[in-house]
């Protein structure tokens, strides 16, 4: 049976009389990554503050491993690693003492210090920046101290906020095989917006929207949601509409522009051997025919305007 | 845990420029003072003739040195406090102390010893310095220890005074120009009440509890006022940090 490390339970949060999490309950599984997408100013951050303590919730509980988040803070926060949205480095330190210090403050025993620091910048890739300021490392290099800090006490949790915002592609790849490797030993929650990364890097999913949980489930779902019934075809000599509706297990064409048409078919039996066939016998031309994905972004907005 | 937060504090004091700029000022500061207390102790002592009007080096060097301290304190303080909180909201690393496993109270209290542990060197500074004088008079130390003590207490309780205002403000500048200010009108509360030693308002100044220990006496309810000045403050800063986590 999976464990459970954290259950949000009934988290709500108001700032004034305005709602930035309306009642979300979730728990996370042991070695899950969970993805937590959303538009800005969906709550996510809102939401990661109060799972670490940082927030205290109006209303409804956080418990990390059974420990209560409000009864029990400090053997909660024992078990989560954080990287806020805004990474809180000590830039006048260098790597080494700002690791040290980031260790002593998660009660690493002194005597396993200097251990855990080495493993953290080796998982992170920090090992030749030991002696340098972070004041001058690079964009990317900072995240990945704001990384280290967050698994140097070998956490249960991990939460990390928008780690990837900011980065330059490659430096985005090297985080996100990062935060996979991480994912292999503890739970990860990380926020994003965006969704590549989701499918990329996450097993399951949830998104929120205007303080609301509208999804929740694996990947697997999301991308059910994305596997459509439809195939774009294009013609170099076009036919008919009438024609390719005749074309068997076809119901429904649309024209997207000269060449290009969207053809609907029924669960079931995809017509592209059909298709093909009939294009070749009439010489239309064919030279274009593929699957056509819902991207996640569609199913993304569709999720989150659901409400409206 | 309060160690470790000290620790850090003083790590980064000691990172930047400021820390030691900070000291070496205080230092000169204190040197000169103790410099010119001997060369008045001479010029004055050699005119008096009558044993009546003679005085020990010891404390005529002393109050010179010590008497100071509060007007130095109140202008270098405001600057080594400013940075405590506000620099960790507009830098966004509260969460990291925040999301770790310690305790507000334990924060606040750790800055705290930190920052008098830094301003301890120069306790230590200006008790070695005087203590030089030992080589040619015969001086008293009883007296150069409980100065120290009270600078402590001094020291302490302008620290919890800068904290406080440090957590109210995100911009440190702000947070060094108000405490100036209040201590300022801590130090010179008691001039506006000089004519009646014993009037009431005059008890809440700092430079009234402080001047006894210059003269060389420890009093409990000075010290009671500086450390119920220290619990105050103190607690102030960690309430007004606990009601940044419930009302974000």
């Amino acid at each position: 049976m999976a464990i459970s490390t954290l259950d949000a339970i009934d988290l709500s949060r108001n700032f004034g009389s305005n709602i930035a999490v309306n009642d979300i309950s979730f728990s996370l599984q042991k070695g899950e990554v969970l993805g937590f997408l959303g538009p800005n100013g969906a709550g996510k951050s809102t939401t990661m503050r109060m799972l670490t303590g940082n927030l205290a919730p109006s209303d409804g509980s956080v418990k990390i491993c059974g420990f209560d988040m409000v009864a029990n803070p400090k053997k909660a926060k024992e078990m989560i690693g954080y990287l806020p949205e805004m990474r809180p480095l000590y830039k006048e330190l260098t790597v080494d003492e700002f690791l040290t210090i980031a260790a002593r403050f998660h009660k690493v025993q002194s005597s396993k210090i200097r251990r855990s620091v080495d493993s953290a910048k080796d998982k992170c890739g920090l090992t030749h920046m030991s002696k340098r300021l972070i004041e001058n490392l690079s964009n990317g290099y900072q995240q990945r101290v704001g990384i280290a800090q967050a698994i140097i006490h070998d956490p249960e949790i991990v939460i990390l906020d928008e780690p990837t915002v900011g980065l330059d592609p490659i430096q985005i790849r090297e985080i996100r095989k990062l935060i996979k490797d991480i994912g292999k030993k503890h739970s990860v929650i990380l926020s994003t917006h965006i969704l590549p990364e989701v499918e990329m890097v996450c097993d399951r999913v949830q998104i929120i929207n205007q303080g609301d949980l509208v999804f929740n489930g694996s990947i697997e779902d999301l991308k059910k949601q994305r596997r459509g019934n439809k195939l774009l075809v294009g013609f170099n000599n076009a036919p008919l509409k009438k024609e390719l509706l005749a074309v068997e297990g076809v119901t429904q064409v649309d024209k997207i522009d000269n060449t290009m048409y969207r053809i609907h078919f029924n669960h079931e039996y995809v017509p592209a051997e059909e298709i093909v066939i009939t294009a070749t016998k009439k010489k239309w031309g064919l030279f274009h025919i593929a699957p056509d994905v819902t991207s996640l972004e569609d199913i993304f907005v569709q999720l989150t305007q659901l409400e409206k | 845990m309060i160690i470790n937060i000290a620790r850090k504090e003083l790590k980064s004091l000691f990172a930047s420029p400021m820390g030691w700029i900070i000291l070496a000022l205080l230092m000169f500061g204190f040197g000169f003072l103790y410099l010119d207390g001997v060369n008045k102790y001479f010029e004055v002592m050699s005119g008096s003739i009558r044993p009546a009007e003679r005085q020990g080096i010891t404390i005529f060097v002393g109050q010179n040195v010590y008497g100071a301290a509060n007007f130095l304190m109140t202008v270098a303080i405001p600057i080594l406090t400013m940075r405590l909180i506000s620099e960790e909201r507009r830098s966004q690393t509260l969460p990291f102390l925040l999301s770790a496993p310690i305790t507000l109270s334990e924060i606040i209290i750790g800055k705290f010893v930190g920052l008098v542990l830094f301003l301890s060197i120069l306790v230590i500074y200006i008790f070695v310095m005087l203590s030089t004088m030992n080589i040619w008079a015969d001086i008293d130390f009883g007296y150069l220890i409980g100065n120290s003590f009270g600078l402590i207490l001094l020291i302490g309780s302008f620290c919890a005074l800068g904290i406080y205002f440090s957590s109210l403000t995100s911009q440190p500048i702000i947070a060094a120009i108000s405490t100036f200010i209040a201590l300022f009108a801590m130090v010179i509360f008691g001039n506006l009440t000089a004519s009646d030693p014993n009037h009431w308002f005059g008890h809440l100044s700092m430079a009234k509890h402080f001047q006894s220990f210059t003269r060389g006496v420890i009093d409990t309810s000075d010290v009671a006022y500086f450390i119920l000045f220290i619990i105050t403050f103190l607690t102030f800063t960690i309430r007004r940090l606990d009601s940044d986590r419930l009302t974000g």
